[in-house]
């Protein structure tokens, strides 16, 4: 688009991102290779500004709103926090537990969402196919048993948070000290009967992840490849944990940097870098610097960083990761595998969770003294998540700071935007199949930035490549709705 | 003797001194409203009950109902006119549903909900009001405020505290409380009060009921407004 010094400027525009929009710029020099690849997210959301003076408890249920796809994780992790505001550090043991079956229904549900309606048609039809065919509806025709999967464990999901928060998307669940509602005996058990069916079909969607993904091993584990640190919660026993841990980091190799990292101490070791390009901060260890200290969150950093999983099915199928990738997995590809074994480990958990009789109690909530501050900190489906608030005498927030998923794999997400580009853009001439595997290894990482559009095969996209003197030598469009 | 006025091309019964709108209740008739209430002095101030009477506008919560009285109430045009009203209602407050607690309880929503309000029409005026959570058991938003009166009333004449009034001008107008300060922490004020019990959106509170009702059990994701008035 415009000449900088020797270089030359690509630019995808826009990207989508979080309910939102992001670009893609690729920097080429005066022989066409390329530079730098820049991830953008242009658009500038705010809520850590506008629920400034609000009630703190009004800000479990505005933070959700944040997203369509994880407002549980954001609900939840809202919901931690502002029970330390109210100084409850232990909930109910109904309510702990009526959170936990929450959160195993969001990632549940929003594992399957990614995979099957915005990763799979890549998957399952080439990154490079007729892109009328990649999207969900070719899926549903073609591969309809997969599909069936991929939608009725979604809808188990949304059944799950229905039941407890009221509604599929954007319900009523916590409240300062626990929780508002039980779970009905018929609920439990309409979701119980449905159990043993959805972890069948998690099986089977991990083997399917695992299939794909080895059905071209050498292609799949260099696309987009980069390496990189992990970061995120792990249980005192170290088994994988999404609702409440201590964080652990391990390296490339997968040697362990730290273990035992107090969540609510974050900011004594997590940094957050601004770049004049992006609205998106860029989060790395202190101790590390910003040039070293970037790591990776989400389902592949938590299979990577666990020590083994509590529930025998998603255990052996880690396992079989683990042995595949001698130790820790580095490529992006690899998230899709990871989250399928996440979603069995729900699938398990959510059975097992019904199936304790205090999932019915009564006892809902607890009180104590007001504090000033409060920090949540949980395992959303797409990785760490971060929400800290601070309020005054009366309540009322005076700072909120979050990070999010997204942004502390930021730098990730560049990174592999940049390796996807050089193995892809080759030359001047672009292709659409070109643009679609730079989504691909953005989609790795986070559904989000491809919802609005993807699932029906209408991404908006524009890319166009000039030369030094700014003449427009090509470019393709993707239109949106 | 009962006499006779016709809503809609119902006949409708009324006792002398009634006016259009109590007519209207006891007979099952909904009339849209939001800042009349049953046991109340009618002001007349949300226009909501606007009906056409032989072809004149008139509030139903003012008029007096009379012999040979023909009124349109829910005719699209009345309807029409209502939304509009209630539109208007929206853009001047700060009204987020999505998160308010008063969600799925609020007259106002309902109402909108009533009248089919898919949208807000009308720029939104975003004004600055304040909020004050300074009293233990009850916070006042006035982004929700929509100057019904009703907690005036119901302060002065059944909590009998006189702790509200309506201050300011035009869409300056807002709700004062009637402390030094100007705020609830130094009044007397109880989340068992009319004056809370009876404000129709969420702009009285209490503190203790925190979003104590989930999606699809609020009184009004069950039975609409209009239903819910005559309900046993």
């Amino acid at each position: 688009m415009t000449e900088q010094g020797n270089r030359k400027k690509v630019v995808i525009d826009p990207v989508t991102r979080v309910e939102g929009h992001g670009k893609v710029t690729l920097l080429l020099n005066e022989e066409d290779r390329l530079v730098e690849a820049r991830l953008h997210i242009v658009e500038f959301r705010g809520f850590e500004k506008f629920i400034e003076g609000r009630p703190y408890w009004e800000v479990p249920m505005i933070v959700q709103r944040l997203c369509g796809i994880c407002p549980v994780s954001h609900h939840l992790a809202a919901g931690k926090a502002v029970d330390q505001l109210v100084g409850v550090r232990q909930l109910t043991p109904t309510a702990e537990l009526l959170r936990r079956l929450l959160h195993y229904g969001q990632v549940l549900q929003s594992h399957a969402t990614h995979f099957f309606h915005l990763a799979s048609p890549d998957l399952l039809f080439g990154f490079t196919s007729d892109a009328a065919r990649r999207n969900i509806l070719q899926v549903i025709q073609d591969k309809a048993e997969i599909a069936r999967d991929g939608i009725l464990l979604r809808k188990f999901g949304q059944q799950i948070i229905e039941k407890i928060s009221g509604k599929r998307i954007h319900g009523i669940a916590a409240i300062p000290g626990g929780m508002n509602s039980p779970l009905q005996i018929a609920d439990r058990d309409l979701l119980l009967g449905q159990c043993d069916e959805m972890i069948r079909r998690a099986e089977k969607s991990v083997l399917l992840a695992a299939t794909l993904y080895q059905q071209n091993l050498d292609y799949h584990q260099q696309f987009a490849a980069i390496d990189s640190k992990f970061a995120g919660l792990v249980a005192p026993s170290g088994a994988l944990e999404l609702y409440e841990g201590s964080i652990r980091v391990k390296d490339e190799h997968g040697g362990l940097l730290f273990d035992g990292l107090n969540p609510q101490s974050y900011y004594d070791y997590i940094s957050e870098e601004v770049r004049s390009w992006s609205y998106m901060k860029f989060p790395y260890l202190t101790s590390l610097g910003a040039e070293l200290g970037w790591y990776r969150v989400g389902p592949l950093a938590r299979i990577n960083l666990c020590d083994y999983i509590s529930t025998p099915l998603a255990e052996v199928a880690r396992q079989q990761f683990v042995k595949l990738h001698n130790g820790v997995a580095q490529p992006p590809l690899a998230f899709h595998w990871a989250r399928m074994i996440e979603l069995l480990h729900c699938a398990e958990m959510i059975k097992s969770t019904l199936e304790l009789p205090t999932i019915v109690g009564r006892d809902l909530r607890v009180e104590g003294e007001l504090c000033s501050e409060g920090i949540g900190v949980i395992e959303a489906p797409r990785g760490l998540l971060f929400h800290h608030y601070q309020i005054d005498d009366e309540g009322l927030i005076t700072k909120a700071n979050l990070i999010v998923s997204t942004t502390h794999n930021n730098q990730a997400m560049n990174n592999s935007v940049k390796v996807a580009a050089e193995q892809c853009v080759e030359g001047k001439a672009l292709t659409e199949g070109a643009l679609n595997q730079i989504e691909v290894a953005i989609r790795a990482y986070d559904p989000c930035l491809s919802c609005a559009t993807h699932a029906v095969g209408n991404m908006p996209l524009e890319v166009r490549l000039v030369d030094c003197q700014g003449t427009l030598l090509d470019s393709t469009i993707k239109s949106a709705y | 003797m009962n006499k006779q006025i016709i809503i809609d091309g119902e006949v409708v019964t009324y006792r002398p001194g009634q006016t259009l709108i109590q007519a209207a209740r006891e007979s099952g008739i909904y009339i849209p409203h939001l800042c009349y209430q049953p046991g109340y002095h009618a002001i007349g101030s949300c226009r909501v009950c606007m009906v056409k009477v032989n072809g004149r506008w008139a509030s139903a919560c003012t008029t007096l109902a009379a012999e040979g009285q023909v009124i349109d109430n829910r005719t699209l045009e009345v309807d029409a006119h209502r939304k509009q009203i209630v539109q208007m209602l929206f853009v001047e407050g700060n009204h987020y549903c999505p998160y308010c607690e008063k969600s799925g309880e609020c007259d106002l929503q309902a109402t909108a909900y009533e009248l089919n309000m898919q949208e807000d029409h009308f720029q939104h005026l975003y004004p600055h009001r304040s909020l004050d959570t300074s009293h233990a058991e009850v916070w006042l938003d006035r982004d929700r405020c929509i100057l019904c009166g009703l907690c005036v009333q119901a302060s002065a004449e059944q909590d009998n505290k006189h702790l509200f009034t309506l201050g300011g001008r035009g869409t300056a107008t807002q709700l004062l409380v009637n402390s030094s300060s100007g705020q609830l922490g130094e009044t007397n004020i109880s989340a068992a009060d009319e004056a809370v019990a009876v404000c129709p959106v969420g702009a009285l509170m209490k503190k203790q009921s925190i979003y104590s009702r989930r999606s699809g059990e609020r009184t009004y994701d069950k039975t609409p407004i209009s239903k819910l008035e005559f309900k046993a």
